[in-house]
């Protein structure tokens, strides 16, 4: 920016030849400090996009994406487009599978074809990789024949309604299924056996659980954080630190510590029973009980740090100007000290109803079979089943059901109400 | 996964062994699961098999996986040769041809090993087991088998069970008097699944459930529960590093079998196979006995073990008696469904 001469003693909007105007110089520096802001934030813009949203994507994706079986079996699917689904398929459906089976069991998809049809109904697997270990020939006249002689359940609709809608490139099958629903053989959706419908379940103990942590959170919380706020700095800085030790302490260490407290000879129970209280150890533990002691204790900073930053800055004099008019310390609590305390109460709220429903180890290692939360439900057919779109769709549900309880807790709230602090 | 790469993935792989040779461009890989485990493979299988046959050899640890597996080996930069796979990974990656199909004439033929061991794409490694175990300082008179498990009058007190389906309902129809050998033909019925949550249902009460194999010997030493389903070595681990009394019941238990594969396409495949015939020797199988209580799978490796040692393994013919190998086959097939059951079982 060399070119202008002496522009101050320019009237404005007139330049001379071959002088930039300093409008344009002023918008040109501020487009440079644009950039070199935008410069600065992008680390964390990518980082954000890479570790945050293309998962998120990805999650989506998988819960619709539906290409196994078109891969391996594309001319059976081809053949069953027509199909009515109400009587057996043609023969030439039976030889386009007899030639797909051959083919994708030598080039290695149909593996992945058969455990995908697998989930719709239980057996395919077997069915379609014995099925490729000896094919009918495809150019057998009796080829139909064949194939119910080589399995019988090869005569059922069943097994081709599920070939025919497998054929992607998406479903609503994984999605379906994690609500207890799934598509008939004609295609209508009804609700999944009652002996298999869980998911719906787990969703309401999620949130059950979620969010009576959040209660007792607070119920904890409130107090402290009023007493932390309120009492002189060195008894405030010795409570503060005492929250914060555990807040740094591995969440299994402190969730193992819970299994140690609570166990059946464990400090709780060898108390009670040394005080003649109880006769039996009481079961404090792998049930419903030990996950809301120990994801309470675990969540509990989450709560006071933000009602105490909140707290911290009310000004005790509105509380003495309330008492002075007369009103009861009760009422003068409710009316006007818990009114400021409001966006620190929705800010601890939502984050650690947030963070409970995605708890995973503390559930599954204080909890019991009937109090695992959807993330338990997650992790299984992410590791133990490998059926990563129905893993998928579980996470699509929790972020959805997620989602729209934000939605209405902050219209209810309103959305400025929360506040960190 | 897009067939084309694999197709050309496994091309460039045969390719690249075929030009190679035995002058390969990378130290033959073998991949096992860590931790103490590996350090005990280290002393009797990797370091001597390097010592004898002066092939340059690395080992690393995984954590399980076919997709892994499936990843190398499409992607076509399999940087692994030889791996040590559970019995699931073992079943589906053959069917998806990433292991490479043994020529068991170069490793000491069929005969040497157990027949459970001989797969077409692995050869056994180890064999473990599904046991009931108890705290032999508690329980004088100990249970006998599942039965005795499920019998809450005979021995009041809690119990526990890995969570899920996987081995609880063969345990269940094998206390309700199935044989072992029985249990996946029952459980292939609606009515053996209907009879093992029965069975289940008896002792609803008093199980809770483990999710980690480090679980059950504490569940037994803090005396939370009087018996435990474990896995074998744990308990036997938990005896010798912290002098507890853990019994292990063997009748009624299930084994299963981690295996050696060979990586498809891989360029050391020589060497590949001269390790797995190593490893396969009875001496060095006897030898890896020293460190993790896990069975053998060559026959004659029981020759020589200590008999206080055999007594611990799960391929011990006294430990053989009335056991039965899961059937992963079964679980592949059955287990989302199962799960899903389970739970419905659990919450209700």
């Amino acid at each position: 920016m060399s070119g202008g001469g002496d522009a101050s003693s320019l009237e404005p909007g007139v330049a001379p030849e071959g002088v930039v105007p300093l409008k344009v110089r002023l918008r040109r520096a501020e487009r440079m400090r644009r950039v070199k802001a935008f410069g600065l934030v992008a680390p964390l813009l990518i980082f954000v996009l890479v570790t945050f949203a293309l998962p998120i994507i990805t999650m989506l994706w998988r819960s619709v994406e539906d290409g196994e079986v078109s891969a391996a079996l594309p001319r059976t699917l081809a053949a069953l487009k027509e199909w009515d689904r109400k009587a057996l398929p043609g023969d030439e459906a039976f030889r386009a599978l007899s030639l797909d089976l051959a083919e994708a069991r030598a080039e290695g998809t149909l593996s992945a074809a058969a455990r995908r049809l697998n989930y719709d109904v239980n057996g395919m697997r077997s069915l379609i990789m014995n099925s490729a270990r000896r094919p009918p020939d495809a150019a057998a006249a009796d080829i139909r024949e064949a194939f119910i002689a080589l399995d019988g359940r090869w005569g059922g609709i069943e097994s081709w309604a599920a070939i025919a809608s497998a054929g992607g490139p998406l479903t609503d099958f994984y999605l379906l299924g994690a609500l207890d629903l799934k598509r008939g053989v004609d295609g209508s959706i009804a609700r999944t056996s009652p002996d298999h419908a869980i998911y719906l379940d787990v969703l309401g103990r999620t949130f059950r659980i979620s969010l009576s942590v959040t209660v007792l959170c607070l119920m904890m919380a409130f107090p402290l954080a009023f007493l932390m706020a309120t009492q002189p700095a060195h008894i405030a800085n010795l409570l503060t630190i005492m929250v914060l030790l555990p807040f740094w302490t591995s969440l299994l260490v402190r969730t193992t510590a819970w299994v140690v407290v609570l166990q059946n000879e464990g400090l709780v129970n060898n108390l009670l029973q040394g005080l003649g209280i109880i006769d039996e150890p009481a079961r404090l533990i792998y049930n419903s009980f030990g996950v809301h002691v120990a994801m309470t204790h675990v969540l509990l900073p989450f709560m006071i740090l933000p009602l105490y930053s909140t707290m911290k800055t009310i000004k005790p004099h509105y509380m003495r100007a309330a008492t002075s008019l007369g009103a009861p310390p009760w009422l003068a609590f409710m009316r006007v000290y818990l009114p400021q305390c409001l966006p620190g109460i929705a800010a601890g709220c939502l984050l650690v109803f947030i963070l409970a429903i995605g708890y995973y180890i503390t559930p599954a290692l204080v909890g019991g079979a009937a109090d695992q939360m959807l993330s338990y439900f997650i992790a299984f057919y992410t590791t133990d089943s490998v059926n990563w779109g129905m893993a998928s769709a579980l996470g699509v549900v929790l972020l959805t059901a997620t989602l729209i309880l934000y939605g209405v807790y902050s219209r209810l709230v309103g959305g400025g109400a929360i506040k960190m602090g | 996964m897009n067939r084309h790469l694999a197709v050309i993935a496994v091309l460039s792989g045969a390719a690249l062994f075929t030009l190679a040779g035995p002058a390969s461009a990378r130290d033959l890989t073998v991949v096992s699961w860590g931790g103490s485990y590996q350090d005990g493979q280290k002393i009797a299988i990797f370091d001597p098999f390097k010592a004898k046959f002066g092939i340059k050899m690395i080992d690393e640890p995984w954590d399980g996986g076919v997709g892994v597996l499936r990843a190398k080996v499409q992607g076509g930069n399999a940087d692994w040769d030889v791996v040590q796979v559970e019995s699931e990974e073992l079943a589906i990656g053959c069917e998806e041809g990433l292991f490479e199909k043994l020529d068991y004439a170069k490793i000491g033929g069929k005969d040497a090993y157990m027949p459970a061991a001989v797969n077409p794409c692995g050869v056994g490694a180890i064999v473990w087991s599904f046991v009931l175990s108890y705290d032999g300082d508690k329980l004088k008179a100990g249970p006998k088998g599942w039965a005795d498990f499920f019998d809450t009058k005979k021995f009041p007190g809690k119990r526990a069970l890995r969570q899920g389906p996987k081995g609880n309902l063969e345990f269940a129809l094998i206390a309700d008097g199935v044989a072992p050998a029985d249990v996946y033909k029952v459980l292939a019925t609606d009515e053996g699944v209907e009879r093992a949550f029965k069975k289940l249902d008896g002792i609803k009460n008093d199980l809770i459930f483990w999710k980690a194999g480090a679980q059950p010997p504490q569940l037994l030493a803090s005396g939370e529960v009087v018996m435990t389903s474990a896995y074998n070595a744990r308990i036997t681990a938990a005896n010798e590093k912290d002098k507890k009394n853990f019994q292990i019941v063997w009748n009624g238990s299930l084994n299963t079998i981690d295996s050696w594969v060979i990586l498809k396409g891989s360029p050391n495949l020589a060497q590949a196979y001269e390790f797995l015939n190593f490893a396969g020797q009875a001496s060095v199988q006897k030898d890896m006995t020293k460190y993790v209580s896990y069975g053998f799978t060559n026959k004659k490796a029981m020759e020589g073990v200590p008999p206080a040692r055999l007594a611990v393994l799960p391929t011990a013919p006294e430990n053989m008696v009335n056991t039965q190998v899961i059937d992963d086959e079964f679980w592949l097939e059955n287990l989302d469904r199962l799960n899903e059951r389970f739970n419905k079982w659990a919450a209700r």
